[in-house]
Order: C-alpha cells, then sequence, then structure tokens
C-alpha cells in the first residue's frame, strides 16, 4: 500500500508534473514574478486548496454524486470557489503580510485549471481518501516546484542580454519548453521491471 | 419591492443554481442513450476484435457462484465478456485489464480461448505512451499480431530479438519498456482470471435474442458524466 | 481606447488586436494541451467559442438583475452549466475526439478567457456587441489553436487534418507532440506574433496597436 502511495505522490510530482507534463497551472505559473519567494507562497496557498479540493471531492463522489453524476462539474467548481474565497478569508485575518502579498493571484487560484483538474482526475482514477490526499500533496508540490524553477531562473535571466521582443512572455515559454524536456526523464521512474 | 440585500443575493443564485441544475439534468436525460449506445458499440468492437469468429458478445460478472451472465444493471464485480459465433457458439473470453505503463496507465483487453489455451487477440484500449516508441504497442501491427496466438504456459514471457517459444512476445525495440507493461499486465490478469474461467464445454450460453439483457458497458459508472472517463487526454 | 462600439469591430478585435492567446496570453492550459493535433485544436477552439458566446448571451441578458457581490459566482453557474452541456454533446456525437480532449472539456470552465469575458464585457453591454465579441475571441482563440495544433501536427507527423503530407519516408519531429513541444512552439509562434505586430506598428502607425511585448 505505501508502495503505491509514494508511486502516486512521486508521479504526480515529478514523472507527470501537472505544469510541465499535463499543462496545468499554466496561468500562474507565467503571470507570477519573478521572485521566488513570491512563488513558493503561491505554490502553498495551491497545495492547501488541493488538499482540502480533494478531501471535498472524495467526500461529494462517495455520498452524493453517485445518484447524479452529471452534476460533478458543477458541484466541484462550486466546491473550489467555496474554498478560495474561505482561504482568502482565512489569510486576511490571520497572516495579513501574506494575504497583501499574493494580491490579485489568491482569487485566481479559483481559475487554476490545476485545482479542478486534480478533482476530475482523482475521481476518473478512483482514488480513495488517503491516494486522493497523497495525490494532491503530489501535485501542489509538482505545480510549487515548477513555480519554483521558472521564478529562480527568471530572477537569473532578468540581467541577461536578451532581445526586447523575446523578453517575457516568449522566453517565459521557451525556459519552460526546456524544463519540460528535462522533466520527460522522470518517466520511467517507476515502471521496472517485472 | 426592494428586497432586503442578502435576499436578494440568495435568490439570485438560488435561481441560477435551479436553472442550471434544470439544463444540465435535461441534456444528460437527452444524450444518455446515445451515450451509451457510443460505449457499448465501442466496446464490443473491441471485444469482438480480439475473438476472431465472434459476432456477438455478453458480459459476464464473477460472483461467489462462478461466472454467470451480467444482470441488467449489475453492480461493479469483476467481469469479463464471452464471445459468440453467428450459430451461438463459445468463442472465447475477452478479458479486459490494466496497469502501470512507461508514462501512464494503459488499459487493454484481450482474447482468451479455454480450449486451446492461448491468447487469441489483444487491443490495447487507452494510452498514453511515448508517441512513435510506446505506441508502438498498438501501432506496430507485427507487434499486436504477436497475440493472436499466444501460449499461456507457463507464462506469457516477453524476449528481445526473435522469440521461438509459443508463449514469448518480441519486444518492441526502443519501447521495451512499454512491451514490458503489456505482458507484464496479460500475466496478472491471467493469474487472477485462469484459474475462474470455466472450459469452453461449460462457458455460460448466449441467451436466444429475444431474452438477451442490455449490456451496460460501464457497470456502475454508464452514462455520460462531464470530464469524461476514459482519459485525460494527451 | 476610443473605439465605436459596433458589432463588426468587437468580432474582429478578437481575432488579432486583442487575440486572446497570442496578445492577451489567455487560456494557456487548453492551447497547449490539446494542440498535438489540428483537428483537436478545431474542436476545442469551437467548444470554447460555443461555451463563451452562450455565456455572454445569458450574463449580458441578466446583466441589470445580478447583484454584483455574487456576480463572479452566478457567471460560474452559468459557463459551468454551458461547459457540462458541451461535454455530453461530444460525449453523444463525436466520442473518438471527446476521447482525445479528455478532461480538457471540462476544464474549459476555468478558462480565464470565458470568466474574463463575462466580468470585462458582458456585463456592461447588451447583448447583440456582447455576442459579438465573444464570437470574435472564441474565432481568436479557434484560430490560435487552429495554428499551433497545425505546426505541431505537421512537424511532430507529418500530417495536416490527419492527412499524410510528406509519405512514410517522413522522421517526425516527435518532440513537437509532446509537451516540451508544445511549450517551445507556443514560444515561437508568440515572438512570430510580436514580431509582426511590431513592424506594422512601425510602419502603420497606431493602426495595430496591440500590447508592448515586454
Amino acid at each position: 500500500m505505501s508502495g503505491e502511495l509514494l508511486a502516486i505522490f512521486v508521479g504526480a510530482l515529478l514523472i507527470n508534473n501537472f505544469t510541465l507534463a499535463y499543462f496545468l497551472g499554466l496561468c500562474p505559473f507565467f503571470g507570477v514574478s519573478a521572485r521566488l519567494t513570491t512563488a513558493f507562497r503561491l505554490g502553498l496557498a495551491n497545495v492547501f486548496v488541493m488538499l482540502i479540493t480533494s478531501l471535498a471531492a472524495w467526500g461529494l463522489e462517495t455520498f452524493v454524486l453517485v445518484h447524479a453524476p452529471y452534476l460533478r462539474l458543477i458541484t466541484y467548481i462550486v466546491v473550489i470557489a467555496s474554498t478560495v474565497q474561505f482561504v482568502e478569508m482565512l489569510l486576511k485575518k490571520a497572516a495579513p503580510a501574506l494575504f497583501r502579498a499574493l494580491g490579485i493571484f489568491l482569487p485566481l487560484i479559483t481559475t487554476n485549471c490545476a485545482i479542478l483538474a486534480l478533482a476530475l482526475f482523482q475521481t476518473s482514477r478512483g482514488y480513495g481518501l488517503l491516494q486522493g490526499l497523497v495525490f494532491a500533496l503530489g501535485a501542489g508540490g509538482g505545480l510549487t516546484l515548477a513555480l519554483v524553477l521558472m521564478a529562480g531562473l527568471r530572477e537569473e535571466t532578468e540581467l541577461s542580454e536578451v532581445p526586447s521582443l523575446l523578453r517575457g512572455t516568449a522566453m517565459s515559454f521557451f525556459i519552460a519548453g526546456v524544463l519540460s524536456l528535462a522533466f520527460m526523464g522522470f518517466a520511467g521512474l517507476f515502471s521496472g521491471s517485472g | 419591492m426592494r428586497l432586503p440585500e442578502t435576499a436578494r443575493l440568495v435568490l439570485t443564485l438560488g435561481i441560477a443554481g435551479t436553472l442550471s441544475g434544470v439544463t444540465i439534468v435535461s441534456t444528460y436525460r437527452l444524450t444518455l442513450p446515445r451515450i451509451q449506445a457510443n460505449q457499448a458499440a465501442a466496446l464490443e468492437r473491441a471485444v469482438l476484435e480480439v475473438l476472431p469468429g465472434g459476432t456477438s458478445m455478453q458480459r459476464l460478472v464473477w460472483g461467489e457462484h462462478g461466472l454467470a451472465p451480467a444482470a441488467t444493471g449489475a453492480e461493479g464485480g469483476d467481469s469479463v465478456y464471452g464471445g459468440y459465433d453467428a450459430a451461438g457458439g463459445f468463442v472465447g473470453y475477452a478479458i479486459p485489464a490494466a496497469g502501470a505503463g512507461f508514462q501512464d496507465t494503459i488499459r487493454l483487453i484481450y482474447g482468451y480461448d479455454p480450449g486451446r489455451r492461448r491468447i487469441v487477440g489483444m487491443e490495447v484500449l487507452e494510452s498514453r505512451e511515448t508517441p512513435g516508441l510506446g505506441d508502438r504497442i498498438f501501432k506496430d501491427p507485427e507487434f499486436v499480431a504477436e497475440f493472436r496466438d499466444l501460449a499461456v504456459e507457463p507464462r506469457v514471457a516477453l524476449v528481445k530479438g526473435h522469440g521461438e517459444g509459443p508463449n514469448e512476445v518480441d519486444a518492441i525495440t526502443g519501447a521495451t519498456i512499454s512491451s514490458q507493461a503489456v505482458v507484464r499486465i496479460l500475466g496478472q490478469a491471467n493469474e487472477a482470471w485462469l484459474p475462474r474461467l470455466p472450459p469452453a464445454a461449460e462457458a455460460p450460453p448466449l441467451p436466444p435474442p429475444q431474452e438477451r439483457r442490455p449490456v451496460h458497458p460501464g457497470g456502475e459508472r454508464g452514462g455520460p458524466v462531464p470530464g469524461g472517463r476514459a482519459g485525460e487526454g494527451r | 481606447m476610443p473605439d465605436p462600439i459596433t458589432p463588426s469591430a468587437e468580432l474582429l478585435k478578437g481575432l488579432w488586436r486583442e487575440n486572446p492567446v497570442f496578445v492577451q496570453v489567455l487560456g494557456m492550459c487548453p492551447a497547449l494541451a490539446v494542440t498535438n493535433s489540428a483537428v483537436n485544436g478545431l474542436a476545442m477552439g469551437l467548444a470554447t467559442t460555443f461555451v463563451v458566446v452562450m455565456s455572454s448571451l445569458l450574463v449580458s441578458s441578466v446583466r441589470r438583475w445580478v447583484p454584483k457581490q455574487v456576480r463572479i459566482s452566478t457567471y460560474i453557474l452559468i459557463i459551468a452549466t454551458f461547459v457540462t452541456v458541451a461535454d455530453f454533446a461530444l460525449q453523444a456525437w463525436t466520442p473518438a475526439l471527446h476521447r482525445e480532449l479528455g478532461a480538457f472539456v471540462a476544464l474549459i470552465v476555468v478558462n480565464c478567457l470565458i470568466l474574463g469575458r463575462q466580468e470585462a464585457f458582458a456585463s456592461r453591454h447588451s447583448v447583440v456587441p456582447a455576442v459579438a465579441d465573444a464570437a470574435g475571441m472564441g474565432a481568436g482563440f479557434t484560430l490560435a489553436l487552429v495554428m499551433l495544433g497545425s505546426v505541431r501536427e505537421v512537424l511532430g507527423m507529418g500530417s495536416w487534418f490527419g492527412l499524410s503530407l510528406f509519405g512514410p519516408r517522413f522522421e517526425p519531429w516527435v518532440v513537437m507532440i509532446l509537451p516540451p513541444g508544445g511549450f517551445l512552439m507556443m514560444g515561437v509562434l508568440l515572438l512570430l506574433f510580436a514580431c509582426v505586430a511590431d513592424a506594422r506598428r512601425r510602419a502603420g502607425g497606431r493602426l495595430y496597436g496591440g500590447r508592448e511585448a515586454a
């Protein structure tokens, strides 16, 4: 059982990284400022939302949606929107500095495709409660990893000589392409033999 | 008449939610028969593909009394499919299986003839293997043809280069892990199912056409669901 | 921008000047994930266009009755409903395409492009301009996806819309249909777009403004 959980975790973190392999969570990935600390904190906020979403999705799926599977999308998105609202209120009261630092990115977590995708994948793969949480941890961790790597690389290249047309979005895509290529090296990590 | 603020908010959301719910349920009802027909057709095509000579099939669920034709709306359960030829004679079992491939999960179905104890066909239903390499597990006709007459004793084995034995499958050059995954998935499914499957003479027969139960391919999860069920895209 | 709000102007701006993918850089997730072939890009673009047009139609029709505090939630409900409808329709009538697009049909609901149009435009204008705006954005999105999908398919599989272009001896550049290829190709197209916009700006005054590439 623990071997399987590890496979789920590492799979979501590295092998099928949500951002670099599945193309999820790209809005924050390309939009996030080239500040390592902000990227890291945003990643953590996403992890938190993902964990709650995973829990809620499992609960909904197990108790409610067996009777009405066609309502899945609507209920998931409502849950996500509510979770983000809740996290916003929580941060405003408990950590106002962090709340201000994250700014507009916090409500945008709602439209982060990675969160919804997490819930949908978890359901289509039939993960149980624990597997779902581990999956959320790995997926969120992978997202954070990608965010941090991108922010770090952009910080580094800020002072480099880059042609003006390339600067900004186009260059971010090239960096992302190279990162994605590098992460492809993780494929086959768990298939082994036999 | 100005309603109090909160009442307006709640009313708006309530109306929106209700309208949304009604729309979704109506669309669901409208598309359900077609979607189920699609799924059933796809499944039947795959089953008949891996059981050459088969022209019809039925779902068989493993229960406490052994293999039995699936009752309508059967809840989950391990199931295989029985294939029958035009005369109603038993052709073989089509066994669905899944497991980890190189990149992600591979789902496949394979045909098994209990009389000759051989695998007679294999079709990959879903995979996300590397295009050009791993995806040759379904694109390479030679690899797929290996499963047309494959012995299961002592067990299906993968060899590099050219295998001689009736139970050996040649690995695809450059896609060893994907090939190995297919063989491993077959082996695990064999371990689970071969002891359970009655021989040809005792296989559940096909009921006459008027008594045939409708096939519900997804079991308890048949029908449309937003986001689909089949895959996560490429 | 002091532009006259005519329906045709709204329609055209989504195609080039405010192209959602190449200029606004929105809807990246589906733009990269399902453009491993031209037909997938087309299907996703059309599905998204359906959702954004219907949503804008509805949002603009009811804009006077939706209280400000719950507007985002209402928009999301509306969008999610149409996405579910589109999803079922695809499953019923084009199951093969639906399998290719996978979960990304459901993910249309979080495409920032759609919510963005509701918030920025449909909620402030009457039905006809709102629908024109949505149709233009959808068309621009579809155009971008078909372009990206075509390039990746031609290079990565040697075919276009399934038609083999170079014959069986073509050695496909497989990385193009894999994730890294998606990122790289998008970068190239963004660069091209920025170059063209820049050249036009230099040559023709402020005819085709667009955002500074910076």
